[in-house]
């Protein structure tokens, strides 16, 4: 187990130089050039074309870019924005945001989620069954955006429930209904996990004893039942976490999220080289920690897997 | 487990089952995994409604796709009009000159109404279907050909293969679609097209198939069958194509059908970004539904509508997916 | 000034809550006016691109954070015309050699006297580094010293004559200098500015109304700044101080101001148009702005070269768009149709007198007609392509107008979304696209020059087009060194005569200021550049 884990730990270094290289050259491959942008409408002159370019490194050949920017991270500097902010800055106030979003949007399908899959479960075929297949299969096949929008307008313009957009300093209380949002696209996949875990768990002897040793459902469910069918749904949502990490740009710009995502795409509609590697990159290694995490989970709450090598 | 235990007949080349009462000798309880699994599934579906609901309307709309103009004649980009301009408008469209077109409720020959731009919204459904269906098949066939052979290798090779193949699933993973979006219809501004856009999606979504497969992968390989094969000194190359393959594929092709659902929205959310495809070149639903949040407060039928369409397409090909799901897993076949 | 409003531009997602708000607006009528304004007034804003830096400033989020921390020479009022604000007097004979005097006693925020140093230096450390955004304002405006641009930290033809006065010389005669001196740029700067321009971007120390509070700027947050009690000029403070409230789009910072979370907006998002006059009643505000709106079409483009060909097909276009109609459907009447190539804001704005503007009507017929005439002379093959940038707010009007194109000429004719504004301005800048292309002009200083300079003069700078007319860069040139307003416009309406005959540039609208402020403050007024009036808007505590 112990050298399973450094041993992934040590992947990671091949996986940042990787990641790095990779998404540099992609940002490297977009057409256009950042610096006209700085002037809007007004076309610049080439001396300050080529004054800017040399400034930000973007007269350097593809390589030497990249080799810069390694040097810079190796000492603790994940570049600079063409605004002049530290990019280390710029993580540091937006990712405890994001991080806060994606752990509420996770904690909302472990609550909801497995709740209704447990119903489902217990109560297969019946008419709440039926109703949570529906639902949770709407969700999914709604475009995130409109989601967003009309979750926005009815819950937080029509009904006042909660803020339409996420106030200064990111509250908890803002963070819940884009988290609903999120939580809303995953949410099928947790409650028919669940569902088929608990008709699966049900039909074993064990579940079977302890009623047959006169044990109440509500013992049972809770403890024999419920804890036996939770692996693949915590590995689901383990899983989840990262994509959420990742993958919340629209929804973090539809309710001013000062988050990772809403950062990231202002940092593309600006080629922000450094800050678009820095990100992305930050987001594959904390992706590649969720996987190993999802890879130790199965190990400890299924027995029969182990990590020998 | 209840109380009928899954009985089966096993095919029998020598003469009828039924013949000579002999159907009893040949009912042998097998256990679930050496059963025929496709023909069993294909038995199981036949008697699920959900299964021809589904497969019926995926038809109806794959008809759509293909014959448009079966369904509507209505051009859906030509003759846009934003107001009412002149009599012979007018009296096409009974209703006065001057009346502002965009964004209007139906009129006699256009059913569910305009867009903002005074485009026919039943038309531009219509002639949209076949870019998000194209969308949608172009995507979750690349996704499943990068997945399944890369899932396959690094599951039945092992060591650093897999290790390799694994972490480079995860740095493509972990890459937002919206970065590879903007680079990809970047790239290819001028002949941005279906297959331009579908590998725009696809080509970052692969690693989730890939981990399915190669969690198959290692599953199957550790079974007798397998095992025999290459002991008997078939080569592992083939024993990968002949074995172990084709019984880990099951999985592959429950999870192709919802990612074809994810492609389908993915379409719209990158229309909505503002890096989908040019929306008076192509009709799609994804970018009437993105340009229809412009008017969503004063015109919300401009984006139902589209919504539905997508809405209702890709339930089908979810529901779909379920039903295969359930009649491919015999666990919960048996417990129906 | 960069025309792009960041805010819009950045908004890419925001594109569209098109939700927003019904009968949120709470009615508490007011402060009550009089009485005592000590409210500190909170106002929508957007990260700023780069340091705050005069040299380096050129979107408005920037802009308008240095416009109330800096008094300049001389400052706008609302309707566009000008008045001193550090200077004592700017005078000139031959309006090529300038004198300026400073007000005598005012001081830095760090207690350090304004004295002619203050500009002088500041300006030409701006023009001694290419890198530095607002460069070429120093390097096109004003002489140099010797004659040629030697890229030291004194190559301006500027001199300090004492303490409290200075001359500039002009590269050429311009009777219009002191407008443009209003200008951010134009700012002076402290001595300890040099020490460290980096730490200045973060803190600037300026000489004008405002200044820095102690919280000062929080990235990504907020940036604060309270009333400079020794700022002894006319753009007094008459609030407790000015909270700058960063929010990543429009449609969020509507959605605060509506439930009066925040007090002043700069703009309206495009989706609550329709809305925003009954969300806000008399609150919501509608108004001229020096914005022009057009495309371009580069003479190197097949068909548009600068021939008869070329002439009729760009007059055909200009006649087959319905401006009148895309700007009251699509715009829901927050543009208005373009009547000339300036701005209805900017002074001596006087279409009638123009000749040739006509070609900015709608008439299909003769639009078909002049299309026709240059399909004689080579036919016309292919789709009519606009291009512009998605992650603008861009795509609803490209739309329109490229349909009001196919159906008045019959022609294809599509619109062309880059994804990015930095790839659009690429290929214009490279001269490598091959479409027509979205061009726009939000006026700098209120004065034609700015615009008719910067685009249309042989070789300028931003003239997209290629460009090229005798007889226009000679009436520009007159007109620039006229002595009178009247007669500079004069030359310029003539200029613009010629402007009509080659379309350029085919304009399409004007935009305005839409926007609002919430029931907590009174006073609130927009200047003729779309920002609104800090330092005068009140709000009791």
């Amino acid at each position: 187990m112990f050298w399973y884990i450094i041993r992934r730990l040590l992947q990671g270094i091949p996986v940042f130089l990787g990641s790095t290289f990779l998404i540099f050259s992609m940002v490297f491959l977009v057409p256009g050039n950042p610096v006209l942008r700085m002037f809007g409408d007004r076309t610049p002159s080439p001396e300050q074309i080529a004054a800017l370019e040399a400034k930000f490194h973007l007269d350097q050949p593809f390589l030497v870019r990249y080799f810069i920017y390694l040097g810079d991270v190796f000492q603790g500097n994940l570049g600079t924005t063409y605004a002049g902010q530290s990019v280390n800055e710029i993580l540091a106030r937006t990712f405890p945001t994001t991080l806060r979003l994606a752990l509420l949007a996770v904690l909302i399908q472990l609550i909801v989620g497995v709740l209704a899959g447990l119903i489902s479960g217990l109560r297969k075929g019946g008419i709440f069954d039926h109703a949570a297949l529906i639902v949770t299969l709407l969700l999914i096949s709604i475009p995130v955006f409109v989601l967003a929008f009309v979750a926005q307008w009815f819950f937080g313009i029509q009904l006042g429930w909660f803020r339409p957009t996420v106030g200064s300093g990111a509250p908890w209380s803002d963070l819940i209904l884009p988290a609903i949002v999120l939580a809303a696209l995953n949410m099928a996949y947790v409650v028919r996990l669940t569902r088929a875990s608990v008709i699966e768990t049900s039909q074993n002897d064990f579940v079977r004893m302890a009623y047959g040793k006169g044990l109440s459902r509500r013992r049972v469910i809770p403890v024999h039942i419920l804890r036996n069918s939770m692996i693949p749904v915590t590995t689901n949502l383990a899983a989840d976490f990262g994509i959420l990490i990742v993958g919340a740009t629209v929804t973090e710009g539809i309710f001013n999220v000062p988050g990772v995502g809403n950062e990231l795409f202002k940092a593309i509609n600006r080629h922000d080289t450094p800050e678009i590697v820095s990100i992305v990159t930050i987001l594959v290694i904390v992706y590649v920690f969720v996987n190993l995490l999802i890879d130790l989970l199965y190990g400890v709450l299924d027995p029969r897997i182990r990590y020998v090598k | 487990m209840s109380s009928k235990n899954p009985v089966r007949t096993a095919p029998h080349f020598v003469a009828e089952v039924d013949e000579g009462g002999l159907g009893a000798v040949d009912a042998v309880r097998v256990s679930d995994r050496k059963s025929n699994l496709w023909l069993d599934a294909w038995r199981d579906l036949r008697g699920r409604w959900m299964f021809w609901v589904s497969a019926v309307f995926i038809l109806f709309i794959v008809f759509v796709a293909l014959f448009p103009t079966v369904f509507t004649q209505v051009p859906p980009n030509d003759g846009c009009i934003l107001t009412v301009q002149n009599e012979t408008q007018a009296a096409e469209l009974g209703v006065p000159v001057g009346t502002v077109i965009s964004d209007h409720g139906p009129l006699p020959g256009h059913p569910l109404g305009f867009t903002r731009q005074g485009c026919d919204v039943f038309s531009r459904i219509v002639h949209g279907t076949g870019t998000s269906l194209s969308v949608g098949l172009i995507v979750t066939v690349i996704v499943a050909v990068m997945g399944i052979a890369l899932g396959a290798f690094a599951g039945y090779f092992g060591g650093w293969i897999d290790s390799f193949l694994m972490r480079i699933g995860d740095i493509f993973f972990a890459i937002p679609y919206i970065l590879a979006a903007v680079v990809i219809m970047s790239m290819f501004l001028a002949d941005r097209n279906i297959l331009i856009i579908s590998l725009a999606i696809g080509f970052f979504a692969w690693p989730s198939t890939a981990r399915i497969l190669r969690s198959e992968v290692l599953r199957v390989k550790q079974l007798d069958y397998v095992m025999a094969s290459e002991a008997i000194g078939v080569s592992k190359l083939r024993t990968m194509f002949s074995h172990v393959m084709p019984n880990s594929l099951a999985p592959v092709i429950i999870i192709s059908t919802v990612g074809l659902a994810g492609a389908i929205t993915a379409e719209a959310t990158l229309s909505f970004l503002g890096v989908g495809l040019p929306a008076n070149i192509f009709m799609s639903w994804g970018n009437d539904i993105a340009q229809a949040q412009q008017s969503l407060r004063t015109a919300p039928q401009v984006l139902i509508y589209p919504s539905i369409a997508l809405s209702f397409t890709v339930l089908a090909f979810i529901l779909l997916g379920e039903t295969v799901r359930d009649a491919l897993d015999p666990k919960a076949r048996a417990t129906r | 000034m960069r025309i792009t409003r960041i805010a819009a531009a950045a908004g890419g997602i925001a594109l569209a809550s098109a939700l927003v708000l019904t009968g949120c607006a709470s009615d508490n009528g007011g402060t009550g006016g009089g009485g005592s304004s000590t409210g500190v007034v909170s106002v929508a804003w957007g990260e700023p691109e780069n340091p705050l830096i005069p040299a380096n400033t050129n979107e408005v989020n920037g802009g308008l954070v240095l416009n109330n921390m800096f008094a300049g020479l001389v400052y706008y009022k609302a309707d566009g015309s000008w008045d001193l604000d550090a200077a004592e007097s700017i005078e000139s004979d031959d309006y090529k050699t300038w004198t300026i005097k400073l007000k005598e006693g005012q001081t830095f925020t760090d207690g350090t006297p304004v004295t002619s140093s203050s500009f002088v230096d500041a300006w030409q450390w701006a023009a001694s580094d290419p890198a530095l955004l607002n460069q070429w304002w120093f390097i096109d405006a004003i002489a140099f010293e010797g004659g040629t641009y030697d890229g030291g930290e004194d190559t301006l033809a500027l001199d300090v004559v004492d303490d409290l006065t200075f001359t500039v010389e002009l590269a050429q005669p311009r009777a219009d200098f002191p407008v443009a001196l209003g200008y951010t740029v134009f700012f002076p700067l402290p001595e300890s500015f040099y020490d460290d321009p980096e730490a200045f971007g973060d803190a600037p120390v300026g000489n004008g109304p405002y200044k820095l509070s102690e919280e000062g700027w929080q990235h990504g947050e907020s940036l604060n700044l309270v009333p400079n009690d020794d700022y002894s000029g006319p753009r007094k403070a008459e609030n407790g101080g000015l909270n700058f409230k960063v929010y990543g789009t429009l449609d969020a910072a509507y959605a605060d101001l509506v439930s009066d979370n925040v007090d002043v907006i700069e703009s309206v998002p495009t989706n609550s148009l329709s809305n925003f006059k009954s969300d806000l009643g008399d609150r919501a505000v509608e108004q001229g702005s020096a914005v022009f709106q057009s495309f371009t079409i580069n003479y190197n483009l097949e068909h548009f070269a600068d021939d008869e060909e070329g002439k009729l097909r760009r007059a055909a276009l200009s006649h087959a768009i319905n401006r009148e109609e895309i700007t009251s459907v699509i715009f829901q009447g927050t543009r208005t149709p373009a009547e000339e190539f300036t701005s209805p804001v900017i002074a001596g704005f006087d279409p009638g007198a123009i000749e040739g503007s006509d070609v900015l009507t709608y008439d299909p017929e003769l639009a078909k007609e002049l299309w026709a005439q240059a399909d004689a002379i080579s036919p016309w093959e292919g789709t009519f392509q606009l291009a512009y940038n998605a992650d603008g707010d861009h795509q609803s009007w490209v739309d329109a107008t490229v349909n009001s194109i196919k159906n008045s000429l019959g022609i294809d004719a599509v619109g062309l979304p880059y994804p990015d504004f930095a790839g659009l301005r690429t290929e214009v800048n490279d001269r490598t696209i091959k479409a027509a292309f979205r061009t726009g002009w939000q006026f700098d200083f209120p004065s034609q020059a700015n615009i008719l300079g910067a685009l249309y003069v042989t070789g300028s700078g931003s003239n997209d087009a290629d460009y090229s007319n005798e007889n226009f860069d000679t009436l520009f040139r007159e007109g620039l060194a006229a002595p009178t307003l009247d007669e500079q416009n004069e030359f310029f309406n003539q200029a613009q005569g010629q402007l009509f005959e080659d379309l350029p540039a085919i304009p399409l609208w004007y935009g305005s200021v839409t926007a609002g402020y919430s029931t907590l403050v009174e006073d609130v007024e927009y200047g003729w550049d779309s920002w609104p009036i800090l330092y005068q808007v009140t709000k009791a505590e």
